[in-house]
């Protein structure tokens, strides 16, 4: 493990991917114990936001990391392996939309396109292609159930865990995209050249 | 070309995306490169040839009907004046086999070659990659295996030697293993095709769950899940059986013909599978823990001349040579090093 630079994502994935990497006989007590600071190098740690991991493990800067499978069809295009299913951070893409009356399907019925708030333009998209429906994305960077509510969009796709914000304001969950588990993925370069360290840590998680 | 009143907004808006000048600290330097490596080439009887950048689009088009006759995709694409269509070049084995199967048509072979030439390539908006890549490599035409890929590959690292890059590592695999084993685990063509897209892609919790959704036997299934996943030293090629040992057997033989210095640079790679249609046997990466892409690549082709009508056996590779020289600067400042002491 200590050959090993691992990117770690603050956020949601943060407090789980720190309980892992502990049980893997990491010690995080420096990354727990300093908000601010994001580079550990004495135990192989740094430390971003979930959406920059593939960005570090793509370039090499970083040889693995955890992120959200969420961020990872997002950035389909990132070349990262994708090693296991690390279980935590359970969550659910969906398209939900103001509860009551389908607005979006009457939209798409009267008007020919419905319009659709997200932070994951890639992944709306991709869905509605598939699904042969005509949406125009709008990308949004902050709260996305804000944007039904105020007549931006008639739905929204985005990422729930269980569900409330979005009741909370009043949307209901049409369609489920995806169910989205925290990865642990790897530079696959270093995957090569650091196979060692990188299929015991596999085997060490294997055995949780 | 972004203009603004007829003039472009900044220097760089001039040239495409993607392209770029080079000016002579760093021209030196490549120049010093490919020196180095043409040197080695010349030296192992490897003649240099330069073809057209612009060829015509269908031999270098992907052939759905002959996966084994098709290359990384032309970009760029241009009628001429009589309505043909042309295309820049994306690599240059596909050229190199047409001159080999044409104007070497009466020559015996072995045949070989070297080339500095650039290629072009299509790039994803907004990521700063080069549609122009300049590529030094070599074709070795008419040879087979193991004796052709073990020249091959020691002429690579007798290259790689040259250019001072000091730890840099060879991948080696073959193309045919891992779809011949999942042929013998009766599984269907569109199957295996999905499966091995997940392992091109390195997606290996897909390629999990794809091995799990399948009726397969339990031994079959943890062979092929292993397999994937097996790189390393020369031990990753024994304890095996059956027809696994047996595909293991090619490997084998090309590891025992290569001198010292080029037998402990390589890693066997199981899982490494074509990344190109031509690519028929052993496939190599070369890497550099310098760099976080691959600096290069190549593998046998036994098929593609074929094409052209002149069926031969070949092999070659293709550096990448500023990947090359981003991974020599990256060793001179340290990169890749790091370890938490």
């Amino acid at each position: 493990m200590t050959e090993l630079m691992v990117a770690v994502p603050r956020g949601t994935l943060f407090a789980g991917s720190l309980d892992l990497l502990d049980s893997l006989g990491l010690d995080t007590d420096a990354v727990r114990s300093n908000e601010r600071k994001l580079l550990f190098l004495e135990v192989g740690i740094v430390t971003m936001r979930p959406s920059d991991v593939p960005t570090y493990v793509e370039a090499g800067a970083a040889d693995i990391g955890i992120t959200g499978k969420d961020v990872l069809m997002e950035q389909s295009e990132r070349e990262v392996y994708e090693l296991a299913d690390l279980g935590f951070g359970h969550c659910r893409m969906v398209f939900a939309t103001t509860a009551g009356e389908d607005r979006a399907t009457e939209a798409l019925r009267r008007l020919g396109v419905m319009r659709v708030a997200t932070k994951y333009p890639r992944v709306a998209a991709n869905h509605f292609r598939r699904t042969a429906r005509q949406a125009e994305i709008v990308e949004v960077k902050g709260s996305v159930e804000l944007a039904p509510l105020t007549g931006l969009v008639e739905g929204i796709v985005d990422l729930t865990a269980t569900g409330t914000t979005l009741r909370e304001n009043g949307l209901t969950i049409r369609e489920e995209i995806a169910v989205c588990t925290a990865r642990l993925i790897a530079n696959p370069v270093a995957h090569r050249l650091k196979a060692k360290p990188i299929d015991a840590l596999l085997e060490q998680i294997d055995a949780l | 070309m972004r203009e603004h009143f007829g003039i472009p907004r900044t220097l760089t808006d001039w040239i495409p995306s993607g392209t770029r000048d080079v000016l002579p600290d760093e021209m030196r330097e490549l120049r010093a490169l490919t020196d180095r490596l043409r040197q080695v080439f010349e030296r192992a009887g490897y003649g240099e040839v330069y073809t057209p950048a612009l060829e015509y689009e269908s031999p270098l088009a992907p052939n759905q009907d002959h996966p084994e006759w098709t290359g990384p995709r032309p970009a760029y694409r241009v009628f001429d004046e009589h309505g043909n269509v042309l295309a820049l070049r994306s690599d240059m084995t596909i050229p190199i086999a047409r001159l080999a199967a044409t104007r070497y048509r009466d020559v015996d072979p072995p045949l070989r070659f070297c080339y500095f030439a650039h290629a072009y390539r299509r790039v994803r908006p907004q990521r700063g990659q080069s549609r122009e890549l300049l590529q030094a490599g070599i074709e070795l035409i008419g040879a087979g295996t193991p004796e052709g890929t073990a020249e091959v590959l020691t002429v690579l690292c007798d290259a790689l030697d040259a250019t001072g890059l000091r730890t840099y590592r060879v991948g080696l695999g073959d193309a045919s293993l891992y779809p011949g084993l999942l042929e013998a685990a009766s599984v269907d063509s569109e199957t295996r095709e999905r499966i091995l897209a997940d392992l091109v892609a390195g997606d290996f919790v897909g390629l999990e769950r794809a091995l799990y959704a399948l009726e397969l036997q339990p031994d079959e299934r943890s062979l092929l899940l292993g397999v994937a996943r097996t790189r390393g030293g020369p031990q990753v090629l024994e304890g095996h059986s059956g027809a696994l040992d047996a595909a293991l057997q090619g490997l084998r033989a090309v590891h025992g013909l290569l001198p010292a210095q080029a037998a402990e640079r390589i890693i066997f790679d199981l899982g490494l599978v074509r990344s190109l249609g031509y690519y028929t046997g052993a496939v190599f990466q070369i890497y550099d823990p310098a760099h976080g892409v691959p600096i290069g690549q190549g593998g046998r082709y036994d098929q593609l001349l074929a094409r052209f009508g002149r069926p031969l056996a070949a092999v070659g590779f293709a550096l990448g040579v500023e990947r090359v020289h981003i991974a020599l600067a990256g060793e001179e400042r340290g990169l890749g090093t790091w370890s938490p002491e």
